[in-house]
């Protein structure tokens, strides 16, 4: 075979392996979605996060504006500390919103979503969202059902 | 009994003797490397030989690997009403685990016995000698570009194979067994990430590139020069590709996920 044709067939190997490379990241990962990266954090002190991980995605009304960057427990206080990072475009959060720790579906993952409140002044950043309510530890909702069962009879 | 400790002993030693052999081998591969700088065209045309002769089957097997893995996940995930999690399945499975491995093992046979077969005949024909005559160095002009082919070749074709996997499952999961094609797409973009999924199944493919060139090219320079000899050393190499590709797939994967 001559080197021309086969320069040419090389050549179409190595656009193959772009194209791959180009489904993978923008199709198949999500690389896409990574790019909207820039944001403000806001700190959420919880009494307990449940299962909540890094990387979680926070929503208002369901839909994602944002993403769990950190998790720290606060020895003095006894609390987590979350941070989260919001994307810019979302910038008109009351002060006063609550951040809820919710589980999607019943064994799905934890994420926190945001319910706006009514307050004029928005969330900047490195506020601190003061309104927080835990996770749902379905073992303790267990044992509350079974010890007010039990009180009542 | 002093006679089969003897065997036992030499044999060991044969071993030692050809691992040391492969090693030093290795040195001198990647000392020759650096001189392809100066003539590309032979990577060109060996990446012909490897990459683009290979591209068919690691793409026809590729299609089937993602169609059947929909088909499996699907029956089992319909169970729980979750059939749209097809989509993470298929994609992380070839990604991270069946892309590089099945690409490699795809490789070993298609590519790395035609090198072996093809440097083990040099050999035997003295062509390699000849060409030691002629004061050109074969690690230069034989050894190093099917090396260097072989360690780019692997990655790519293992991304292609990734890539067309996908759109088989694709292709059973949304065209024929009726899954919501933008939850098959959703779900994947969610939880497979770009740098710790693909980049290091990336990673793999070269590490695979790298063992399993090696091997071929020591096979074929290392065999007997005979008939008899090419063959059992182009064995060898399938085998050995083989074993190794499997062996560190599970050591990687250790260490990486």
């Amino acid at each position: 075979m001559n080197s021309r044709t086969t320069e040419i067939l090389v050549g179409f190997f190595m656009l193959l392996f772009f194209l791959a490379m180009f489904v993978l990241a923008m199709k198949v990962s999500n690389l896409t979605s990574l790019t909207s990266t820039e944001g403000y954090t806001v700190v959420a002190k919880f009494e307990n996060i449940g299962g909540l991980k890094e990387r979680a995605r926070v929503s208002a009304s369901g839909v994602r504006v944002g993403e769990v960057t950190q998790i720290v427990y606060d020895p003095e206080n006894f609390e987590a500390i979350v941070t989260l990072k919001i994307q810019n475009t979302f910038n008109s959060f009351p002060l006063d919103t609550t951040a809820s720790i919710y589980t999607s579906g019943l064994l799905g993952e934890q994420y926190i979503g945001l319910d706006p409140g009514a307050e004029e002044d928005f969330l900047q950043n490195d506020d601190e969202i003061t309104l927080t309510q835990s996770a749902i530890v379905l073992e303790r909702l267990i044992g509350q059902v079974l010890f007010s069962r039990s009180g009542g009879s | 009994m002093s006679r089969f400790l003897e065997n036992f002993g030499a044999y060991w030693i044969g071993i030692l003797e050809r691992l040391g052999r492969a090693t030093l081998f290795l040195f001198q591969l990647i000392a020759a490397i650096f001189s392809l700088v100066k003539r590309p065209s032979l990577l060109i045309k060996q990446l012909h030989a490897t990459g683009v002769k290979t591209l068919s089957i690691v793409l026809v097997s590729g299609l089937f690997v993602g169609m059947v893995l929909a088909l499996q996940a699907y029956n089992t995930l319909i169970d729980f009403g979750q059939e749209e999690r097809i989509g993470t399945l298929v994609a992380l499975t070839l990604v991270r685990e069946l892309g590089p491995v099945v690409t490699g093992l795809l490789f070993a046979g298609r590519a790395g016995s035609a090198m072996t077969a093809e440097i083990g005949l040099m050999k035997a024909t003295e062509q390699l000698s000849g060409l030691e005559m002629m004061a050109v160095d074969p690690f230069k002009r034989v050894f190093a570009p099917r090396f260097l082919a072989g360690f780019i070749a692997l990655p790519m074709l293992a991304a292609m194979f990734s890539a067309v996997g996908v759109m088989g499952g694709h292709l059973v999961g949304v065209e024929v067994l009726g899954v919501d094609a933008n939850a098959y797409w959703s779900q994947m973009q969610s939880s497979v990430s770009f740098t710790h999924d693909v980049c290091n199944g990336l990673i793999k493919g070269l590490v695979f590139g790298f063992v399993v060139s090696w091997i071929s090219i020591f096979e074929g320079a290392d065999c007997i020069p005979t008939s008899e000899g090419v063959s059992s050393a182009t064995t060898r190499t399938v085998v050995y590709s083989s074993l190794a590709i499997l062996g560190l797939d599970f050591l990687l994967t250790a260490v990486m996920f």
